[in-house]
């Protein structure tokens, strides 16, 4: 079987590359990035950050969910040039001096994950949940996450994670630029 | 998943945006929050040649009010309406609506101004406009110009912005004492657009009647409808049971919703006549004081 | 330090688990977190017509696309004879077209790029005239005669697939006649998509021993293994299968689906590793699906109100082959444990499969081989001839159930159960939920005309595929395999031929052999998914592990034990026959004092073992089961109705399980939870539909209804515990029981809340206008 291959060398177009300054887990990054790069794609594949996830095309799931100054945010669906400027935390950011964050030591202690894929999209809005409503009730909990899909757990032990690291100081401010 | 290849500017001011999109003749589009246009694009269901991001200008996300009116910034997220305390405590149909649009990932990006301007009839602040009779300002090559939300939505998708102006502002009239509004979303789960939304805003006179009503619904036509008779009806009538019945069965007439998998025409209209009574004795229950 | 009597991490402790330590950290290894050095990107141009002839595809704009390296179509396919590929059910699926589509979504020319970005575009330039041809959509239709023909190309002249039967005929019929009451009902269970937050893909490479390596989401490894060698000609052991992290399986990460196939045709021909990740529409449209089956369904009893004879008629919608993963010598999968918790004296069961113009599959959703259609209609059908009968329907079944004492129980249609207490397991739930108290309250608001239901599902699951007399997936026999290592300095290494896809094995196989092997779980690990190193075995589905790879685990540890005992012997300077296993140690019997450990023992097996004994202390079983497991359960849920919107609040559900002896309560009951969310989904939400012309109505998430932690109820667990008399430690598996058990119980809820209108089905999902209907159907009383 041929293989047919022609490629085309041609400068890109203009304003279809841009520098993008940004902090992303405490660490200063410039990247010069196609505009249309998702900012998914921009930590897992150029930062190499793998710990978020794409489960959809319809920014339903929330696998991708990180934190861009403090606030959480869908990354599929947030070109990196929006982040231009700003302070991303992604899972990788949770874990700090070797100390794991309530969070996810609730996650673990409370069986808060099966497959773990949704985890860290999950435990990120936890976070920001948490920071915003440090003792929420298990309602409260449910609509906090509801912009995350798990197919694994049924979400009662996510709720019982949540409530742990409620009662362990999880409810610490994110810590979007540290 | 991918979009396909865009330009790309971020202006730092309205002029700046105006003169991009005039420049592209069509062909530019606004970026607010991106949760409804980069998700078409990345279906490719939209190739717009160039996207001009407006997150960057300064001074277009606030929330203000005044003896007359309540301004919002279009840039104002989603979630900064469920932060607000005015909105909380005067805006019960905002109030109501915000903590329903999406889920609360999408409203920390989603923008008060792409929500209105979109142009998806299931978008839910468009309804919640038409209710509060708002008024929004659009910023063009010409100068700018208000075009009241009653008149703005034309079809799906089609608004009276044209595709050179920007929206930067919404006002709607402040509401007082004696005024309540609210909002009803019926949806399969979160996250869904509406099966049939409907939103109420009340003013109520010193008497207790109701001196002014607008009857906003989502989802249930090619646009955001204005219930107009229903609206109109209300006025004068102290809101009893049968009046309020009656309100929703012209309000329901009013819907003109398409069968889909959220159910079948004459069932969504019902919903329509359900919701909207429910949602105005929640109105009316705020206006005068009651919780 | 550990007292005596217990070892850390042993069967029954609800220990944390191990593999949670890099997921939480974001360390987890999917597939997609694979990168290899000149790594290309393949994406797919699919179809968008149902059926429909390929005149010409198109190549050049794609080609031209900056970054696309190769165009693959099914010419180039055929040419190494690979269009076409086998189906597990020795059936055959196309990987690219050559000439026709048959479903919309179907692959149709594959693009090779330099990164993702590029080979999207290229896939997006790809241009395809076609020639629409009619559709097929509808199964009945399908069977109609005069029915456009879908498989020309295997020389069928219908779309009927096979045929396939149970039980007695002729009995059945006479014990219907005969029965004083005879319900019935018509129940259409939908297509339904496992939608695992993680799609599906691979990653493929051939090194410069032109040994190929796949990185895949698999849940069957092995299995895949020897299917890519029959089918490439690649000798077997220059293939290699490695499941890394998978984000959930549940059944649809069994298949092989084509972008697998090209992924590597890609990489043996450029050289050049080649990832391939679908995205969720690709996902929705074209993976396998689950259930639907529609379902004609009988049941006679006595007028005092026993059971007496089921009578079930099937026609099943496959798509357009049959690529169900089902034993071979059950196309219908397990549908056959359909006479539930009853004794039904004869039973007849029979099923037809068509074809039609849709994406191929059928069991791929947590359904144990279609228990969760056999479970749903006879859990229906009960309660409808209870309330037929105006017997409640929790004293109907207590009536009913097979007694503890008839176990093992031989049904109607030939499964041996090898234990149960029904009773049991409902009176349990009856008391947690309060049962008399929700029918004293309904009572009181049907009075009022208010709306309020109460649904039991007392379910009786079938696990653990399987015996080999019975069970073979394309011939190759469903054992399942453990091998056990302990190195000298007493730590653990073993490894599984199941592949967990969340189910926590890294830490309940531990358990079980910290158990067996009297040594702390931390000290053990565990390893699935490289085919290169894990013994063979059928994977992980169909809640087969525990009671397969379970077994072998324990079975193994105790030809470890026995060979360990030999050394202890040595050690102690007494006879073999002095020693017993007590208390996890090697003690002489009657002397306290005298005893070994495990990790002495091992040290001495490769430092001072008996002169002609072998070195080492390790030990494989590939185990074949004896028989199937049964776990069971009774499921009780309330449901409150708004009647003028439809909409349905699930207020309690409670969950009582049985599924033997519990390695790690927490994770099993992790399992129920999760399990119980996948039943109440398909109930109230999800649904794939298709028009006339074949056009999917739910390509993404925002038609395709997963329920999220607002929608979802708030679970209820307990448990009893019924061994299994066969298992090496009681144990039956219980992934999927949750799912089997829980649509019956929503859905009774409602068709109980219904009854003044004399509703005796609503089809799922329960979606707010199906209750609003069937309310305005009927004049309100």
């Amino acid at each position: 079987m041929a293989i047919d291959a022609v490629e085309v060398m041609a400068a890109p177009p203009a304003n279809t590359t841009r520098t993008v300054h940004l902090t992303v887990n405490g660490v200063p990054r410039a990247s010069t990035v196609e505009t249309r790069l998702l900012l998914v794609h921009y930590l897992r594949e150029h930062l190499k950050l793998t710990g978020t996830h794409i489960g959809c095309d319809t920014s339903h799931c929330g696998a991708c969910t990180v934190l861009v100054d403090g606030k959480t945010v869908k990354s599929c669906t947030m070109l990196t040039v929006m982040a231009d400027g700003k302070s991303i935390q992604t899972v990788e950011g949770l874990e700090q001096g070797g100390k794991l964050h309530p969070v996810q030591e609730g996650f673990t202690k409370e069986h808060g994950l099966h497959c773990g894929f949704c985890t860290p999209g999950m435990m990120l809005a936890a976070v920001a949940l948490l920071a915003k409503n440090p003792h929420p009730n298990e309602d409260e909990i449910r609509r906090g996450i509801s912009g995350n899909l798990c197919r694994c757990t049924g979400y009662v032990n996510i709720v019982k994670a949540i409530q742990y690291a409620a009662e362990h100081g999880g409810a610490g401010a994110p810590k979007g630029g540290a | 998943m991918i979009p396909p290849s865009f330009e790309y500017y971020a202006p730092t001011s309205v002029q700046e945006a105006i003169g991009l999109l005039d420049q592209h003749q069509g062909e530019a589009k606004v970026l607010a929050g991106g949760m409804s246009l980069i998700a078409l694009m990345k279906l490719r269901l939209s190739q717009p040649a160039a996207l001009v991001d407006i997150n960057r200008i300064p001074g277009l996300a606030y929330i203000k009010e005044d003896d007359q009116t309540l301004q919002i910034g279009a840039t104002t997220r989603v979630n900064d309406l469920n932060d607000s305390d005015v909105i909380r405590m005067r805006y019960g149909v905002l109030a109501d609506a915000a903590r329903e649009i999406a889920d609360p990932t999408v409203r920390n990006m989603g923008t008060v101004g792409g929500n209105l301007c979109h142009g998806d009839p299931g978008n839910d602040l468009p309804a919640c406009m038409l209710a509060l009779d708002g008024q929004y300002t659009a910023a063009g090559p010409k100068g700018t110009r208000t075009l009241a939300a009653r008149s703005f939505y034309q079809d799906s998708f089609t608004t009276a912005l044209a595709p050179n102006e920007v929206l930067t502002e919404v006002r709607v009239p402040r509401q007082g004492a004696g005024s309540g509004g609210a909002y009803s979303k019926m949806e399969r789960k979160v996250g869904d657009f509406a099966t049939a939304a409907v939103a109420v805003a009340l003013v109520l006179g010193k008497d207790g009647t109701i001196q002014r009503a607008g009857i906003g619904l989502t989802n249930v036509g090619p646009t955001a409808i204005y219930a107009r008779a229903a609206s109109e009806f209300l006025s004068g009538k102290t809101g009893t049971d049968a009046e309020l019945a009656k309100a929703s069965e012209l309000a329901r007439d009013a819907a003109s919703p398409i069968a889909d998998n959220r159910g079948p025409v004459d069932f969504k209209k019902d919903m329509v006549r359900v919701w909207t009574r429910r949602t105005l004795r929640r109105a009316l229950d705020r206006a005068k004081g009651v919780h | 330090m550990a007292d005596a009597t217990t070892v850390h991490g042993g069967i029954g402790q609800s220990i944390q688990r191990k593999e949670d330590a890099r997921f939480i950290r974001g360390k987890g290894n999917y597939i997609d977190d694979v990168n290899l050095p000149g790594m290309l990107f393949l994406d797919i141009a699919r179809s968008p017509y149902a059926h429909a002839k390929i005149k010409a595809i198109h190549k050049e704009k794609a080609l031209a696309t900056k970054g696309v390296l190769a165009v693959i179509t099914g010419a180039d396919l055929a040419a190494a004879k690979l269009a076409w590929m086998p189906t597990l059910m020795s059936d055959t699926q196309m990987v690219l077209p050559t000439d026709e589509v048959m479903f919309q979504g179907q692959e149709v020319a594959a693009v090779v790029g330099v990164d993702r970005y590029a080979a999207a575009d290229g896939a997006a330039a790809i241009e395809v005239d076609y020639e629409p041809l009619p559709v097929v959509s509808d199964p009945f239709k399908a069977l109609e005669p005069g029915a456009p023909v879908l498989r020309t190309d295997k020389g069928k002249k219908d779309n009927h697939i096979w045929h396939w039967e149970v039980g007695d005929k002729a009995a059945t019929e006479q014990a219907l006649k005969e029965s004083a009451v005879v319900v019935k009902e018509k129940l259409y269970i939908p297509r339904i998509h496992v939608s695992s937050i993680e799609t599906c893909g691979c990653v493929a490479q051939v090194d410069v021993m032109g040994k190929l390596t796949v990185w895949m989401t698999s849940q069957a490894p092995h299995a895949i293994r020897t299917v890519f060698a029959l089918v490439s000609g690649l000798p077997e052991q220059q293939i290699r299968i490695i499941s890394p992290d998978i984000g959930g399986g549940f059944g649809g990460k069994v298949p092989v689906y084509p972008g697998y196939v090209i992924a590597v045709v890609a990489a043996l021909t450029t050289g050049k590793p080649v990832k391939w990740i679908e995205d969720r529409t690709e996902n929705l449209t074209s993976d396998s699906f689950a259930r639907d089956y529609h379902i004609e369904a009988e049941i006679g009893a006595t007028k005092d109100g026993k059971v007496t004879a089921l009578r079930v008629k099937t026609l099943a919608d496959h798509g357009y082959t049959d690529a169900a993963a089902n034993p071979s010598k059950f196309p219908a999968g397990l549908f056959h444990i359909i006479t539930g918790s009853y004794p039904f004296r004869t039973a007849f069961v029979e099923v037809d499969a068509a074809y039609t113009n849709k994406p191929p599959g059928g069991i791929a959703y947590r359904c144990s081989f279609r228990v969760t259609e056999a479970v749903f209609a006879i859990e229906r059908l009960i309660d409808n001839l209870a309330h037929q009968m105006k017997i409640d329907p929790a004293e109907f079944r207590l009536k009913n159930f097979i007694p503890p004492e008839a176990f093992p129980f031989q049904s109607a249609l030939g499964w041996t159960y090898d234990s149960g207490n029904y009773a049991g397991a409902l009176h349990k739930a009856m008391q947690i939920i309060d049962y008399p108290a929700l029918r004293k309250e309904q009572a009181e608001k049907r009075a009022r005309g208010e709306l309020m239901g109460i649904g039991i599902s007392s379910f009786t699951e079938i696990v653990g595929a399987g015996p080999s007399k019975t069970f073979d997936i394309l011939g190759i026999k469903m054992f399942d395999s453990a091998e056990v290592r302990i190195h000298p300095t007493g730590k653990v290494l073993a490894r599984f031929g199941t592949k967990s896809q969340g189910q926590g094995h890294e830490t309940t196989y531990g358990q079980i052999l910290a158990e067996e092997l009297g040594i702390p779980v931390e000290n053990i690990n565990i390893e699935e998914g490289d085919t290169d190193t894990a013994p063979y075995g059928l994977g992980t589905y169909a809640s087969r592990s525990t009671p397969t790879a379970g077994a072998a685990a324990a079975v193994a540890a105790r030809k470890i034990r026995e060979k360990g005992k030999l050394i202890a012997a040595h050690l102690l300077e007494v006879s073999p026959n002095d020693i017993e296993w007590k208390d996890y140690k090697y003690q002489v019997k009657g002397v306290p004092g005298k005893s070994k450990t495990m990790a002495d023992v091992a040290f001495a097996a490769y430092t001072n073992h008996p002169a002609g004994m072998e070195a080492g202390l390790e030990a494989i079983d590939y185990y074949d089961p004896p028989n199937m497991t049964y776990p069971f359960g009774s499921y009780i849920c309330a449901v409150d109705i708004d009647k003028e919107t439809g909409q349905v609040k699930v207020r309690r559900f409670v969950a009582v399980d049985d599924c033997g002896n519990i390695i790690n309560p927490m994770i099993v009951d992790g399992q129920i939870h999760g399990g119980l969310t996948m039943g109440f989904a398909p109930a109230m939400l999800e649904e794939i539909q298709y028009d006339a012309d074949g056009n999917i109505r739910q390509n993404s998430f925002l038609e395709y209804l997963l329920p999220t932690a607002v929608e979802t109820p708030k679970w209820e667990t307990a448990k009893t515990v019924t061994p299994s008399p066969h298992h090496p430690l009681g144990a039956k598996g219980v992934g999927e029981s949750a799912t089997v058990g829980s649509p019956a119980a929503i859905v009774n809820a409602v068709v109980d809340a219904l009854q003044p209108y004399g509703v005796t089905n609503i089809d799922i999902p329960l979606l707010p206008y199906k209750i609003w209907q069937a309310i305005h159907a009927k004049d309100a009383p």
